[in-house]
């Protein structure tokens, strides 16, 4: 099959894009929300609990519908686009992984290759390249399951299947959030090989400062629904806005030193 | 006369009694799953339906089984004297053991797998029969086991409508005073039930997903 000519440009951008769950008591997650995410950038999203970071992203994927402006990929709202075919696009990585329990390792990732009918030599190749690019033996772990994996390796088989396809965006959830500090930082190690050897454009949402600051090429802080500062990691600590201030204040309390 | 005589003379009798009581509850087992899995199936996104499924199904469990074959002979098509009818009872009896765990094992699946599998463009169908499905098979396997083990019970009140099977030698016994005579029957019917849920008991132990 070819590849299909649809696939998003690797832009984001949001025009007053607002989300609120519709309940009964409506609650507003986010307001007025803009910026654009340009080609090739890794852009961090901070902020504390409850800020709106994960349902910021969840709108570039449609996962969350927003509620007012727009949400733009590649140009397009993503209103617009055909649902199955946007998603296809864009790699999702989540803290808990969602790695399927029924399906090895190998099927796992190949699941957006195969949900694309990919000739299965093709499949394979891939999976191979990916797994390497992880850090993982790809013949050693193909028919394992993910019960079998460490938290550390689940999480690189979770981002090696976000690869599987080759999308130009990938969407990442606290990707590092439930490992222990050295996995972690081998982990974000992965991550910057590959975010400078692949040109993706790449949104990454974290609670941890250091993390956002050390992986990203900027840096957005929310704070209550709304975008605060946005900045490059070196500018970013030089903000004097009160909320940057006290979000950094906050880092450097609970690190227990300058982040 | 002792039970092993009995069964010695009468073995052609008791076999064919199994054969039809293995019968009976093959049957209505196929018709109750090719109902309740579907049906579990659907009612996963279609909450009104969902509602009024599990109700029927709950409402026809708690009819008492001879009553139930009772309501059934006079009605047209499905009623009547014969194992059609014990067919009928027997499906409404098995649907809600099989529905209610078909739709426990659909639902109750990690969302974090769920949105993924949603994240990574599955439709919902892809959802359904790639995701969802699989992880249920164990709990949906678990509630056929439920209820093929209690149609094997509810199969020998078949008889009183002439249904045949080992509930024959059960009500011949009560009617002749006859230990003997029920226990050709009930050992049967007991041993195939503890078969049945042991077999797959095996089978569902295997294909859990942990």
């Amino acid at each position: 099959m070819p590849e299909p000519p649809s696939t998003p440009e690797p832009t984001i951008e949001f025009r007053h894009a607002g989300y609120i769950i519709p309940a009964k008591e409506e609650r507003s997650i986010l307001n007025d929300i803009s910026f654009r995410i340009a080609e090739g950038e890794v852009v961090s999203i901070i902020g504390r609990s409850g800020s709106g970071k994960t349902s910021l992203l969840k709108l570039i994927n449609r996962i969350h519908r927003h509620t007012s402006g727009d949400v733009l990929v590649g140009g397009k709202s993503v209103s617009a686009w055909d649902v199955i075919r946007l998603r296809r696009g864009i790699g999702y990585v989540v803290q808990e992984t969602g790695l399927f329990p029924h399906l090895t390792v190998r099927e796992n990732v190949c699941v957006v290759p195969e949900l694309e009918q990919w000739p299965r030599d093709r499949s394979r190749q891939r999976f191979h390249e990916v797994m390497a690019s992880v850090g993982l033996n790809p013949k050693e772990y193909a028919e394992r399951f993910p019960r079998e994996l460490s938290g550390g390796q689940r999480q690189r088989v979770g981002v090696a299947r976000a690869l599987a396809a080759d999308p130009k965006i990938l969407l990442m959830d606290e990707p590092f959030g439930a490992l222990d500090p050295i996995t972690r930082s081998e982990l974000q190690q992965v991550f910057l090989d590959l975010s400078r050897r692949v040109s993706k454009t790449i949104v990454l949402v974290t609670h941890d400062l250091r993390e956002a600051l050390l992986l990203g090429t900027r840096a957005v802080l929310l704070d209550r629904g709304g975008v605060v500062a946005s900045a490059t990691p070196e500018d970013f600590l030089k903000l004097d806005q009160p909320a940057v201030r006290e979000f950094i204040a906050a880092s450097e309390l609970r690190l227990g030193q300058p982040a | 006369m002792t039970l092993w005589l009995f069964f010695a003379t009468h073995r052609h009798e008791i076999l064919s009694a199994i054969e039809q009581h293995l019968l009976l509850v093959a049957i209505s087992m196929v018709i109750a799953i090719a109902i309740s899995v579907p049906l579990g199936m659907v009612i996963v996104s279609r909450p009104r339906l969902r509602a009024l499924a599990l109700a029927l199904a709950n409402i026809f469990q708690t009819i008492p089984s001879l009553a139930l074959f009772g309501f059934l002979i006079p009605l047209p098509f499905i009623g009547g004297i014969g194992a059609r009818t014990a067919i009928v009872a027997l499906v409404l009896y098995a649907l809600l053991p099989i529905l209610r765990n078909t739709y426990v094992g659909l639902t109750t699946i990690d969302p974090a797998v769920l949105e993924a599998a949603e994240a990574m463009g599955m439709t919902e169908n892809q959802v359904m029969f790639r995701v969802r499905l699989p992880l249920a098979k164990s709990f949906i396997l678990a509630g056929i086991r439920t209820a093929t083990v209690i149609t094997i019970g509810i199969a020998t009140i078949a008889a009183a409508i002439g249904a045949g099977g080992l509930g024959t030698f059960i009500f011949r016994g009560v009617a002749m005073v006859s230990n003997v005579v029920i226990l050709a029957g009930a050992i049967p019917a007991a041993i195939l039930a503890l078969l049945a849920d042991y077999s797959l008991g095996f089978v569902e132990h295997r294909w859990k997903v942990h």
